[in-house]
């Protein structure tokens, strides 16, 4: 019936063509390389999303940082933005967790694109590409994920020893805020990756898990550099 | 992500995988259309019990008996924001949005259905978290749907301002991340799944409407949902982003140096976005609708979608119109004022294509259209307050009247709503293969057309006089006391308008089981949701593309066989 409602335009093209109209980049002719076009589109989105969440907190900060309070003793306005003595070190080791973390993340892309890429080959009845060792590039990544975020959680509880907590002051609540935050959205990503892992146990097509993996990566990549740009406004803009 | 993997699923066989959780777009938009539709009856009620309060303060009322000012200011805040978020946001974009944008560009689904299915779900869930609300321990809170702190930011600062306000701010925050999820589908949506030959500039308007609405709400309900944080930080982590050093109750709180400012400019840099997130999606419908029964293309296509960017865009930098009560400079005041008024060249051209799509054209007045000239009158009617008070100085003298209620009442609410109204009349017979009666949808445009003029127009006069908002009674204030007439013709009217309401709610569900049975085209349209079955199949197109070949609005070509051409009819068809 539908199909008859088509012909009555006289505008219908099977196969299904796809990839934005005439304007669009076109596919060729495989839904798996739509699919992976749509996926990073939909993380790049998502991290438009995830900038203005921190451009909006960011405002939030320098505002905060220039208000002034009054002050009875003095009968002034004073800036109570107050100190805070970060963890230097050990936020230096978390970062450098993180950025490793996104070379591996890197390297587990880059693997799931080659093995993509070649398994056309070896389906094919007799060929054989020889015994591969598959460096744990996504496992690895999990792991340095899980352990930055066990380092924030470490920063924290050196920050509450040190005797600043959230109210403390109102620097203390934005170095607790944006690292929580960015805290949250990494879990996300680890999270994400975790889901690739299962997929892999599983046995699910090899184009669904480069799909995840590729998104990953991207999203992954954008917390690394999230992470700079937050630790660099706590260190140097307080 | 695998949420790209179920786009070419087959149709789904269980009542749970195929009512429930549905990956379809089609019922997601049904779910959508029918959450808000039970969310405007909630708000609705909401307000008539307001506006009988205001008339009769001391009156004992069913289920809720003697309204008390805490009450009236708990009321207004549940009105208000179940009205924006879960009607006004939900209705146009998820309901009619998730539906149709897909079908319109020729799509058999939304780019990540789990995604969708997710996202209304997440919708779902702040709906229920914000009804819950009313339910706990203090109450609703009392703080308005703009939740200005102090206020809003303090726990003892009034009955409904502990567990019912974190309760209101956590469903407003869930909702931001719904929103986020769904702003991410249609914008993924419509780059990339776009049919061939469906150029960005044979998008139907309604589809740039969705578009922009959702680029609106991506980057808008971040900032909103950043704000919440903060404000529940405030309440309950003894934080100081918003509240300054302050006594409340005779009881020195433990904040000090923050900013209800902060605040403001926050939420009104979501909420100014807000206002056209609402009414966007109503003017893509309300194009669509005038160039369909009028049988005319639609006046000056690109000089529309140029428009709709415009006010989008220009839409991030008037937030400051809402604060000039706020004391800000003089010369932040000025530059507010000037782009606001500027947001009033692409309102007018908007407004003047409309008017040219009607002009000399054979009108159809079915109720769709009526609906949607209904929109094009509140749209100006509404508008034409706005450069009113996008002078300063006239603000502070009308904002905290009923002037400022009259103004988004009319510009943001109702002709929203007239959107709403049109877009279910017009696609009623693709959803669900049968036409709406005639008779009864014209009885429930003219009542509710010149019933809500009869609301909303007082209030202009009453906010011009002087007459101030948010007050719980007017009884008992000297001076407001030869204002009451003015609130007592609104009650009625306001009665009248709610009750007529009905009429609308009885012929939606009869027609749906008992309405004459529709074709494919029962408006004679042109864009592709027209040229597949009622209602249509599970992958939109039963397993074809369509391929495009004519703009959206090829209505009274000369030289063509009918007076319409549909975008898929052959390219050598006479065109444009």
């Amino acid at each position: 019936m539908a199909h008859e409602q088509l012909g009555r335009g006289g505008g219908v093209t099977e196969p299904p063509v796809r990839g934005g109209g005439d304007d669009g980049q076109g596919d060729d002719g495989s839904d798996y390389v739509g699919r992976l076009r749509r996926a990073r589109l939909g993380v790049a989105v998502a991290i438009a999303a995830v900038v203005m969440i921190f451009v909006s907190l960011t405002s939030a900060y320098i505002v905060r940082q220039g208000l002034p309070t009054f002050d009875s003793p003095s009968n002034s306005y004073v800036r109570d933005w107050g100190e805070v003595s970060l963890p230097l070190a050990l936020l230096i080791i978390n970062s450098a967790v993180l950025l490793i973390s996104s070379v591996t993340m890197e390297g587990a892309r880059r693997s799931i694109t080659r093995q993509s890429a070649l398994a056309p080959v070896r389906s094919i009845p007799g060929v054989s590409l020889g015994a591969e060792r598959r460096f744990p590039w996504l496992g690895l990544t999990v792991v340095l994920g899980i352990g930055f975020l066990a380092g924030q959680y470490l920063a924290w509880s050196e920050l509450r020893r040190r005797g600043f907590f959230i109210p403390t002051n109102p620097n203390s609540s934005f170095v607790y805020l944006f690292t929580g935050v960015h805290a949250v959205h990494l879990a996300g990503g680890v999270v994400a990756l975790l889901w690739a892992g299962v997929t892999s146990v599983l046995d699910k097509p090899i184009e669904s898990r480069r799909i995840a993996i590729d998104v990953t990566a991207w999203y992954w990549h954008f917390m690394a550099l999230l992470w700079i740009y937050v630790f660099a406004l706590l260190e140097f803009a307080r | 992500m695998a949420t790209t993997a179920t786009l070419h699923s087959h149709a789904p066989q269980g009542f749970i995988r195929k009512y429930i959780f549905s990956l379809d777009h089609k019922v997601i938009g049904l779910q959508y259309f029918f959450l808000a539709l039970t969310a405007v009856w909630v708000g609705m009620f909401l307000s008539l019990l307001m506006r009988i309060h205001l008339v009769w303060p001391t009156a004992s009322l069913p289920l809720v008996g003697e309204i008390r000012p805490e009450m009236y200011l708990s009321l207004l805040t549940m009105h208000g924001t179940i009205m924006v978020f879960f009607v006004l946001t939900t209705a146009p974009q998820g309901g009619f949005g998730n539906y149709f944008l897909p079908i319109q560009i020729g799509a058999p689904d939304m780019a990540f259905p789990v995604l969708n299915m997710l996202s209304f779900w997440t919708t779902f869930i702040g709906f229920v978290v914000i009804l819950a609300a009313f339910f706990v321990s203090g109450g609703a809170p009392l703080h308005g749907w703009t939740g200005y702190p102090p206020l809003s930011a303090v726990q003892s600062a009034g009955p409904g301002e502990g567990l019912g306000a974190d309760l209101w701010i956590t469903s407003i925050a869930i909702f931001c991340a719904a929103s986020l999820m769904g702003a991410l589908n249609f914008i993924t949506t419509t780059l990339d799944l776009r049919a061939k030959g469906m150029r960005l500039m044979r998008m139907p308007l309604t589809v740039w409407s969705w578009f922009i609405t959702a680029i609106l709400g991506l980057l808008a309900f971040g900032v909103l949902l950043s704000a919440g944080i903060l404000l529940l930080m405030d309440r309950n982590l003894g934080t100081s982003f918003y509240v300054p050093l302050i006594v409340v109750n005779g009881q020195i709180m433990g904040h000090k140096g923050g900013s209800p400012l902060l605040w403001q400019h926050l939420f009104w840099f979501f909420g100014h976005p807000e206002v056209y997130i609402a009414i966007l999606p109503g003017m893509g419908v309300t194009s669509q609708v005038l160039s369909t029964f009028s049988r005319k293309p639609i006046f000056g296509y690109k000089a529309m979608v140029y428009a709709m960017l415009s006010i989008g865009f220009l839409g991030f930098m008037v937030w400051g119109h809402h604060m000039f009560m706020s004391g800000m400079s003089p010369y932040s005041a000025f530059a507010f004022s000037l782009l606001t008024m500027c947001i009033g060249v692409p309102s007018a051209i908007k407004t003047f294509n409309w008017l040219g799509t009607m002009w000399k054209g054979r009108i159809r007045f079915y109720t769709p259209m009526l609906f949607a000239i209904g929109f094009v009158s509140l749209f100006v009617s509404g508008g034409l307050s706005g450069p009113f008070l996008a002078q300063p100085v006239l603000d502070i003298q009308l904002h905290d009247t009923y002037f400022v209620v009259g103004h988004f009442h009319l510009i943001m609410g109702v002709a929203a709503i007239f959107g709403i109204f049109a877009a279910t009349y017009y696609w009623f017979p693709k959803m669900f293969g049968r036409m709406m009666n005639e008779g009864w949808g014209k009885a429930h445009f003219w009542l509710t057309f010149i019933g809500t003029y009869a609301i909303f127009m007082p209030m202009h006069y009453l906010g011009m006089a002087g007459g101030t908002r948010r007050y719980s009674q007017y009884t008992e204030v000297a001076y407001l006391q030869r204002l009451m007439p003015i609130h007592t013709f609104m009650t009625y009217a306001a009665m009248i308008t709610i009750a007529s309401q009905f009429i609308f709610l009885i012929n939606l569900f009869w027609s749906m089981f008992k309405g004459a049975k529709a074709s494919d085209n029962p408006w004679e349209s042109t864009t592709l949701e027209w040229t597949t079955a009622t209602p249509p199949p599970h992958d939109n197109f039963g397993g074809r593309t369509p391929l495009v070949n004519h703009g959206p609005y090829e209505y009274g070509v000369p030289g063509a066989a009918k007076d319409f051409i549909m975008q898929t009819d052959a390219a050598s068809t006479p065109a444009h």
